[in-house]
């Protein structure tokens, strides 16, 4: 293994751990806050356990969220110094204030977590909240930061030289609001399935039926109605893609050649050689609507994109059509509750809907990583859209597969790590959770 | 503007150092403790640094965050040349961070499973300020080269050397130092209290036997640290004051004082670092060319260091008062508010 290869391995790794971690974290404390708002209201004893239970999966999702975070923010500058040092200045504003807001999360963990029966209760749901709301803040300062490499924009690049720089700009790029809504909408689809799914599992097995129900209930609401908007916020961010990265959307959809009534292709295996997508079921005019709201209008195709300057194919379009699919799939078991919830209350108890969940569970942390594989491999060969090759970024230090092992190690570990601990805790739950 | 980010910087690497570095001595505390009250001192240190501890480490990431959106060139250098140290501290930082989250939240407390985090939990509590310290020491010996064309000259010789390990190991006994002080002020008992005095001592004295190794090292690796420090009068006085405020601190403690100690002790580490920073400023890395990186040239185009200082000025409006508030809250043990 080549070191540019392994410092793209490593850094894929360590944010493909990182996103599971954070998008938890940043969206179970809102979970925890809706069940804490119910037992001050109701003072429904299930709620305040439900909340307890919940802040604990956050304080250790929280935990691994920080410290692979801290692990990204060096590894920014391990692996890429070169692109740090002409980035930095440009798109590090959102990494900033997202400093701040992490800062914030942190201090108001310190009191949620801690400040039971010692505040104000009021005070305390507070604290609860800010930690979800400076988490998601978080999120989309972050994800605002990866935008500007697909989108730059905040500065003039000319002769190898980057002048007029203005940070401002730079952080409210035009893809900032597309990515930043979709990557915010499936971090809670993602944590909803995954925790809906678990309780799902626990009322299948009768244990604790009122406990899981109820904090499935929680959990299945915001997933659902983030797994029906979602689709709509794809379009937005497919639209931006023709726009600033073309050759990432022809990627996307395998399409070589430029045409009107440009087709969209539904599954299938592209064949790069032959310059074409075998087994795939191809809809005439699609692509052109989807991308220009009308039939004829060709979209740019692969064939417009000179060969050193285009994506993997083959793993840009089958991730696309993995997060798709999962992600059609997502959205209709999101109306199915729905439709349970108003129209049919018999299913909601029956072993069926509840084995739909419970197989659920992992989609929408595989979409995620589908999704990101897409913004990620959609852009190569660029760091930064058009001005810098990751290449040009890379560490002249050798020796960085070493370095690949050793965090996959650490990131396999520390998952093993998590989901023990979070078997455990739900092991214990009729035992912590009894009154 | 520029004087806000550094100001901001150093703010964020002298809290590191004294809040963080009390966590990290609050694990090193508890590897010189004999196995008959490591639970007690694990006891002790959870009630302190428990609710407050996630915020502590925050301030690593405000630096970092200041260096690669400041000074991107310091940053990347740094980053290509300590890149090994860099990795053994992260390392150390992952697993003591999660080693400490999992010891409190495994809903089951088992005798091997909590000995297993608490063993992580003490050695990277030791590592990874030693390596801290290493990047910090290497930082000021003027050993990073950066036209060195082989492996080891480029990625090891630049810290693996006498002077900054001495400086990793100061950082080591000064951490436990910082721990062992703020422990006297929360333990509930006399017996813990006397405990405690007695790792300030042996801490104090480790202290001054590496602070002794970092001068004769310097010596041998002609970082010329004695003419810095003593041929500039803010870092003589800061010296001074701080090896006075250690005498009024020992007295302190033997007359009962187990609260304001801790400010002595803080004062002392703070003025440490300000003698340091005062001495090389504005250059942050020395190498060994002379080719000494500055924070007055070498940092980002000034619309992104105004935006930045705004930044974290606003920041710093949100976050001093509410960490403030969290301190305050947590200290006040018993009462419900």
């Amino acid at each position: 293994m080549n070191d540019f290869l392994a410092a793209r391995s490593q850094m894929a790794i360590s944010l493909g751990f990182h996103i599971i971690y954070s998008c938890i974290g940043m969206v179970m404390p809102l979970f925890m806050a809706v069940s804490h708002y119910k037992w001050i209201k109701t003072g429904d004893h299930v709620y305040k356990n439900i909340t307890q239970a919940w802040s604990k999966g956050v304080a250790i999702f929280f935990a691994t969220g920080a410290v692979s975070g801290t692990i990204l923010s060096f590894e920014l500058g391990l692996l890429w110094p070169k692109f740090m040092e002409h980035a930095g200045p440009i798109f590090g504003m959102p990494f900033s204030l997202e400093g701040v807001a992490f800062f914030i999360e942190a201090i108001a963990l310190g009191f949620f977590l801690y400040g039971w029966n010692r505040f104000n209760k009021w005070f305390h749901w507070f604290t609860g909240v800010l930690v979800g709301v400076s988490g998601v803040i978080s999120g989309i300062l972050v994800v605002s930061a990866n935008s500007w490499m697909n989108s730059p924009s905040g500065f003039d690049y000319i002769n190898g030289q980057y002048t007029n720089i203005d940070p401002i700009k730079a952080m409210f790029n035009s893809s900032w609001f597309s990515e930043a809504l979709h990557m915010t909408l499936a971090a809670f689809m993602a944590t909803g399935f995954a925790v809906a799914g678990i309780h799902a599992l626990m009322i299948a097995r009768k244990r604790n039926i009122k406990f899981h129900t109820k904090a499935f209930k929680i959990a299945i609401v915001f997933g659902a109605i983030a797994a029906i908007v979602q689709p709509f916020s794809g379009d937005i961010s497919a639209k931006n893609a023709a726009k600033k990265q073309p050759a990432k959307l022809a990627a996307m959809e395998s399409y070589f050649h430029t045409q009107p009534y440009s087709p969209l292709v539904i599954g299938g295996i592209p064949d790069t050689a032959a310059k074409k997508v075998n087994y795939g079921i191809e809809i005439p005019g699609l692509l052109s609507f989807l991308v220009n709201d009308n039939f004829k209008q060709p979209v740019d195709g692969l064939d417009k994109i000179p060969m050193q300057n285009q994506p993997p194919i083959a793993v840009t379009h089958i991730a696309f059509e993995i997060m798709i699919a999962i992600g059609s799939v997502m959205m209709l078991i999101g109306i199915l509750y729905f439709i349970a919830l108003w129209k049919k209350r018999s299913w909601l108890i029956k072993k069926w809907f509840l084995y739909l969940f419970i197989l659920s569970t992992p989609f929408g942390f595989i979409a995620v990583e589908a999704g990101w594989t897409v913004t990620e491999v959609g852009r190569q060969p660029w760091i930064i859209q058009g001005v810098m090759r990751t290449s040009e970024a890379v560490t002249p230090m050798p020796g960085i597969h070493y370095s690949f092992y050793l965090f996959t190690v650490v990131y396999f570990t520390l998952s093993v790590a998590v989901i023990f601990l979070l078997s455990r805790q739900i092991k214990m739950v009729s035992r912590l959770y009894s009154h | 503007m520029l004087y806000v980010v550094i100001f901001f910087l150093f703010l964020a690497i002298v809290l590191y150092f004294l809040l963080g570095g009390a966590d990290f001595g609050a694990g090193i505390i508890e590897l010189f403790t004999s196995e008959d009250n490591k639970s007690r001192t694990r006891h002790t240190s959870y009630q302190a640094i428990g609710p407050v501890w996630e915020a502590n480490h925050m301030w690593l990431i405000i630096a970092v965050v200041i260096m690669f959106v400041g000074f991107p060139v310091i940053y990347s250098d740094m980053c290509t040349y300590l890149h090994i140290p860099l990795l053994i501290m992260l390392l150390g930082i992952t697993a003591r961070g999660t080693a400490f989250a999992f010891r409190n939240y495994d809903a089951i407390k088992g005798k091997k499973t909590q000995s297993f985090y608490n063993r992580i939990f003490v050695y990277s509590s030791f590592i990874t300020p030693l390596f801290l310290g290493i990047i910090a020491g290497s930082a000021i010996s003027r050993q990073i080269d950066l036209n060195a064309t082989d492996f080891l000259s480029a990625y090891i010789y630049g810290w693996f050397n006498l002077f900054s390990i001495s400086v990793g190991l100061f950082t080591v006994a000064l951490s436990g130092y910082l721990a062992a002080i703020y422990l006297i002020g929360e333990a509930d008992n006399d017996k813990d209290v006397l405990r405690f005095i007695r790792k300030a001592k042996l801490m104090n004295i480790l202290a001054v036997i590496f602070g002794g190794f970092v001068f004769i090292t310097a010596g041998i690796e002609k970082v010329r640290l004695a003419y810095f420090i003593f041929g500039n009068p803010i870092s003589l006085i800061a010296v001074i004051t701080a090896s006075i405020s250690l005498l009024i601190l020992w007295v302190m403690i033997y007359k009962g004082k187990r609260k304001i100690i801790r400010v002595f002790a803080a004062y002392q580490v703070t003025m440490i670092l300000l003698a340091v920073g005062y001495m090389h400023f504005p250059y942050f890395i020395m190498t060994k060319n002379g080719q000494n990186l500055s924070l007055l040239t070498l940092h980002a185009p000034v619309k992104t260091i105004d935006a930045l200082g705004w930044g974290l000025f606003i920041g710093s409006f949100i976050i001093l008062p509410s960490l403030f508030y969290l301190y305050y809250s947590f200290q006040k043990k018993d009462e419900i508010v």
